[in-house]
């Protein structure tokens, strides 16, 4: 998921005046409470992360993919979540769908290249699953991992949360 | 303490101080009350602003269905007294602001030489002498300066003052907003809350009555969420016992905290502008459907009346309402195009940009603001929208979008 995503480029008709908007900061700003808690119910989830905020855990070669508890923190109440049909490829960094809040709007990066096997078609009705269990029930899809190595190239758990408290020190 | 001293303590941080007031990141007074109820902040204007405190969606909803408090203590406030105040404001602002009578507000635009909107504001005369101005709060200092620059060139018996840091703004907004005001005991309106009308507003106190230490408050009938609601304009060292006292007393009737997040929603439903998306100091108030604002019968000669009188707003992009089926909304800064036009081809070019947009809670279609070139503002006409490399196909609708029930 893309967390710079175009709402930091917002420009509306003046370019020279600009307020901050809510939706402007709202995937800058950082919140700590959620990171602690993060690090704390997930520290042995065997969880893969991406820089874009997405997660994905493996079961042999099939990967179960989503977008971490931080992400749906920032977005808000999710509203519309456009995933991949099964038998998509999909490429590794790649968007493959999309996940739009009240407020925002940001896309879904594939973690790794595969076959897309599932989605999760409850997500589509019911939108809000993914606020309330973005890393259990909000699952997004299933894919058939085309290289076990790219998982390597991927943040561990607490690679992750590191990368996440130098993002927040940056703002 | 003064109120004044408060601001500056909590609004730069001590490691900046340089001699030089260098402003980071404010706090309102209600500042605790947000982080404790561990409401999600974010930088408006300047400010730290709770932008949800549990959920976006469910805090529009309560303002809908009974009703929401805000914190809008980062909106900045203005004192103009005197005999000659009103007449003063006549050649400050773009509306007729002299003849006002006391106890009423009046929406009104300060604007630039080239016409363009400096700032929306409310303005309301209190006392026969006495106005307030209520402005954006990123547009505190650019309102400040044009006071000050046509306080030092005029003449006249009035004063204008920044009182911004005085007080607080609290505003409790929904269809139940009187009965919980009513339930307050220590609110106490100069004159009961059901004779006060829309757009009107009037003193009182808070406090335990008689009591040495009552607060004074302004109570206007006044929002931004399309809604029947009140705004509380309280001294800054009150406003939290406010802030609880109107949550507890809200609780049975369905009161809850709601952020910013909840207020754009609810203001871009009711079709109401934001300044720095549908109202910049480039748009003239004509673009954006607010020609009567500008009182051009009135005689005096306000900044940007010349631009206004001269401006051909026949061939300028207007702000319209725009409607499509779906859950995908255009976000603002989108571009529009004419139906059938496929953005990126070849000779495409975009009519219009969309300046807020949203998937509404409350229609369950997405809903925007948007400037278009004026042949394509027709009630009905149908666009495109480039929404992130696919093109969406919403209508021109007349705004509002939502207009409540309830009377």
């Amino acid at each position: 998921m893309n967390l710079s995503i175009r709402l930091l480029h917002l420009h509306v008709l003046s370019s020279k005046f600009s307020i901050h908007l809510p939706e402007m900061s709202f995937l800058s700003r950082l919140i700590p409470a959620a990171t602690a808690r993060t690090a704390v119910r997930f520290a042995s989830s065997g969880r893969y992360y991406t820089k874009k905020h997405e997660w994905i855990t493996v079961d042999k070669s099939v990967g179960t993919v989503g977008i971490t508890d931080f992400a749906t923190e920032q977005l808000g109440d999710v509203v519309f979540i456009e995933l991949p049909e099964a038998g998509a490829e999909i490429e590794k960094g790649e968007s493959t769908g999309a996940v739009e809040s009240v407020k925002a709007a940001s896309d879904i990066y594939a973690p790794v290249s595969g076959k897309v096997l599932e989605k999760n078609t409850k997500l589509e009705d019911e939108p809000g699953i993914i606020n309330k269990s973005p890393l259990e029930k909000g699952w997004l899809y299933k894919v058939e991992i085309k290289s076990v190595d790219q998982l390597k190239e991927l943040l561990s758990e607490e690679q992750y949360n590191t990368f996440k408290e130098e993002e927040e020190a940056a703002h | 303490m003064t109120e004044g001293e408060f601001s500056l303590e909590h609004g730069a941080r001590a490691s900046e101080w340089t001699g030089e007031l260098v402003v980071t990141e404010r706090r309102t007074p209600l500042f605790p009350a947000h982080e404790s109820a561990g409401a999600v902040f974010t930088d408006f204007g300047g400010w730290q602003m709770p932008v949800r405190y549990t959920s976006d969606l469910d805090e529009h909803h309560a303002v809908r269905r009974a009703a929401g408090l805000f914190d809008i203590s980062h909106m900045s406030e203005f004192l103009i007294e005197g005999p000659d105040a009103g007449a003063f404001l006549d050649g400050v602002l773009a509306g007729l602001i002299s003849t006002m009578r006391v106890g009423k507000a009046k929406y009104s635009l300060l604007l630039n030489e080239r016409g363009g909107v400096v700032d929306d504001l409310i303005v309301y005369r209190t006392a026969e002498h006495t106005f307030l101005i209520i402005a954006n709060a990123g547009n505190r200092d650019a309102v400040a300066a044009a006071l000050a620059a046509a306080a030092a060139s005029g003449s006249g018996e009035r004063t204008v003052e920044d009182v911004s840091d005085t007080y607080a703004l609290i505003a409790v907004q929904g269809p139940e907003a009187q009965r919980i005001l009513e339930a307050v005991d220590t609110l106490v309106p100069d004159a009961p809350l059901s004779e006060l009308g829309y757009y009107a507003s009037l003193g009182g106190t808070f406090g335990v009555p008689g009591a040495f230490d009552v607060a004074p408050v302004l109570i206007a009938r006044t929002g931004y969420t399309g809604e029947d609601g009140f705004e509380i304009l309280i001294p800054a060292i009150d406003a939290l016992d406010l802030w609880y006292t109107v949550l507890e007393a809200g609780e049975p009737f369905g009161l809850v905290q709601a952020g910013l997040a909840a207020r754009d929603t609810l203001r871009l439903e009711a079709g109401m502008p934001l300044h720095g998306h549908e109202l910049t100091p480039e748009i003239l108030p004509a673009q954006a459907g607010l020609g009567r604002v500008v009182a051009l019968g009135k005689p005096d000669d306000f900044v940007g009346r010349a631009a206004v009188e001269a401006f051909d707003a026949a061939s300028a992009r207007v702000l319209v309402g725009l409607t499509a089926e779906g859950r995908r909304a255009a976000r603002a800064g989108a571009e529009i195009y004419a139906h059938g036009v496929e953005p990126g081809a070849d000779g495409a070019e975009a009519i219009g940009i969309v300046t807020s947009g949203v998937l509404s809670p409350t229609l369950g279609h997405p809903i925007a603001m948007a400037f278009v070139d004026p042949e394509y503002s027709e009630a009905g006409t149908a666009l495109g929208i480039d929404v992130r490399g696919r093109v969406l196909p919403p209508s021109v609708t007349p705004l509002p979008f939502y207009t409540r029930k309830h009377a």
